[in-house]
């Protein structure tokens, strides 16, 4: 396809502007946490006139930020973990084993990609009150895993079953067990369909805001972003003060973005369109 | 799919230890089975009971359906947010992923500094939803907010407004926020799709003749439709499950006077609030929740029967 140079210069100007909608909101949201809030309300736009790590001081000390990281590591990681080791067994069970009943437990796993687990909330939540879990991470633990497992399930058996059957015929001639050829032989074979997993699962869970609005009531266990949406019920004229919180939970995101940009990119989709 | 069982690659377990091979799928099974399965199924039973709070009172068979659809003010809430929910959809479609289309099409045609372009278009997509609401919150306040400021700058003055406050703009502004949000996972999916058209398909079309918009329109997007269909498939669902950015930028009542409610957000106040005026109503949300299932169900049937397809053909 020919373009004439007319044509490029302007796919250029609407590729560039379009980066500029994309970044500047975010280097906005930066660039506005070092000011205080006179310069964030007289000079909107510029960049600030002297960096200063005030206002992160202040909030360190207005919200328990430290707990509200923390409980999204927590929560977020002990999900992902347990959605790739129980969905790679399940999946391994799946792809690689016949019973009459495989196709039709794959096909149970699989209507978990059409629900909407938020419908399922009032349930959920008695269901959590009954197990004395409500208001503990272990509910939000629980769900994240819950729903997570379905496209993990997907990814992974589609992953299991493109691998060569003689590899587990060998080990097992070697002696191996089950578990020892899922665990030696097949799992490292399957490393980048696990990274697309974590990737896909640790996005949504360290980012779900309904949950935990709905399951947590203490302050000292609410994840980041129940936390920032308190933070802007109750400190709403404080702009520098907001502007740091919004900078701050979305900083561990955007630097693991930027050292594996490529992994996040190519992860997300996979499951998409394989 | 009945045929996974008779899968090529299917192995008969020999030896002692066999039946341990049942353990294998168990844990996931029982999680999944507990947190998805059966609150999405109890649901439907909730919607046919009575409830007073949240103690389970007589069997009410289709009552709060009936409520739903003919009782005001439950009625006009349904048909607002519904309508509010499709413009979603509507206006998602053509901005952001007709945006996403375009910005996908340059980067696949060898624009330079694609790869970093690529990344910029992302990353609004790693922000949580609250943290995009807030900021886009504050980008749009009527006194003090830097779009505002911009349009005055630039010598648009007349054109600032209260974004939020008013019941013309407010929705369109949270639906053009979700836009920005999510232009860049939908560039990744149609970059996808254009990525695996064959070349020799181009270059054949090219010996033909076809050049430019009818290269565009003739080859290329139907040679994407795999793309565009997921990808139209994840807009409607998202647009219909749509809460949490309203509810960050504009509160549970869909504010200013319900004009950005939406289904989620009306489900919500019914389910777990009593701002919705009178008592939390776990019937009548479960049944709103039923019908939004039914809604999104049958429209995510047709993804996982097209991945299904797609599946058998490799």
């Amino acid at each position: 396809m020919k373009t004439s140079i007319g044509g490029r210069a302007a796919q250029y100007v609407i590729a560039y502007l379009f980066m500029l909608v994309a970044l500047y909101p975010i280097v906005l949201m930066i660039a506005s946490s070092f000011k205080t809030n006179m310069e964030i309300f007289s000079n909107p736009l510029s960049l600030p006139s002297s960096f200063s790590f005030e206002t992160y001081k202040k909030l360190w000390e207005t919200v328990p930020f430290a707990d509200f990281l923390w409980n999204s590591i927590f929560v977020s990681g002990v999900s992902v973990l347990l959605i790739t080791v129980f969905s790679a067994l399940a999946a391994f069970y799946l792809a690689r084993f016949s019973f009459k009943w495989s196709g039709l437990l794959y096909f149970f796993f699989l209507i978990g990609l059409m629900i909407p687990i938020k419908l399922g909330i009032v349930p959920l939540f008695l269901l959590m009150k009954s197990l004395g879990l409500l208001g503990t991470l272990w509910s939000l633990i629980l769900v994240y895993t819950a729903s997570g497992i379905p496209i993990a399930v997907f990814i992974l058996t589609g992953f299991f079953r493109t691998l060569p059957v003689e590899l587990e015929e060998a080990a097992r001639i070697d002696g191996c067990s089950h578990f020892q050829v899922f665990w030696r032989v097949l799992l490292p074979l399957i490393r980048p369909a696990l990274a697309t997993v974590v990737i896909i699962n640790f996005i949504s869970a360290w980012n779900d805001f309904f949950f935990p609005l709905i399951f947590i009531q203490k302050e000292t266990l609410k994840t980041i972003p129940v936390g920032m949406m308190m933070l802007f019920g109750e400190y709403e004229t404080d702009w520098s003060l907001l502007f740091a919180g919004l900078t701050l939970s979305a900083l561990p995101m955007i630097v693991v973005f930027l050292l594996a940009s490529r992994q996040f990119m190519e992860g997300l989709t996979a499951g998409a369109v394989k | 799919m009945g045929n996974i069982a008779a899968d090529r690659q299917g192995i008969r377990p020999k030896g002692r230890a066999s039946w341990l091979i049942h353990l294998f799928p168990l844990p996931a099974l029982v999680i999944y089975t507990l947190f998805v399965i059966y609150p999405i199924f109890s649901a439907f039973t909730y919607s046919l009971y009575e409830w007073e709070g949240l103690k389970r009172g007589v069997f009410a068979g289709w009552k709060n359906f009936a409520t739903l659809f003919t009782v005001e003010p439950f009625q006009e809430m349904f048909w607002n947010s519904f309508g509010h929910n499709l413009l979603y959809f509507v206006v998602e479609m053509v901005v952001q992923n007709g945006t996403a289309f375009g910005l996908a099409f340059l980067i696949y045609r060898k624009i330079r500094g694609a790869g970093f372009l690529k990344m910029a278009y992302f990353m609004p997509r790693l922000l949580s939803v609250i943290v995009v609401g807030i900021l886009w919150k504050l980008i749009l306040h009527p006194n003090f907010g830097p779009l505002n400021t911009l349009l005055t700058k630039i010598g648009l003055g007349e054109w600032a407004k209260p974004w939020l406050g008013d019941p013309d703009t407010a929705l369109l502004a949270i639906i053009l926020v979700n836009c920005w949000f999510g232009a860049g996972f939908a560039m990744l999916i149609f970059l996808a799709g254009l990525q695996s058209i064959p070349e020799e398909l181009i270059e054949a079309a090219r010996l033909d003749g076809a050049r430019g918009l009818g290269m565009l329109w003739k080859i290329i997007l139907p040679l994407c439709m795999p793309s565009i269909t997921i990808m139209t498939i994840f807009t409607f669902i998202q647009a219909f499950e749509a809460f949490e950015l309203v509810y960050a930028m504009q509160g549970s009542m869909g504010e200013p006077f319900h004009s950005t409610d939406t289904l989620a957000v009306y489900f919500y106040r019914l389910a777990f609030s009593s701002a919705g005026g009178g008592d939390v109503a776990i019937g009548l949300g479960s049944a709103l929740a039923v019908v939004l299932f039914v809604i999104v169900a049958s429209v995510s049937a047709v993804s996982l029967r097209l991945m299904l397809k797609r599946e058998v053909r490799h």
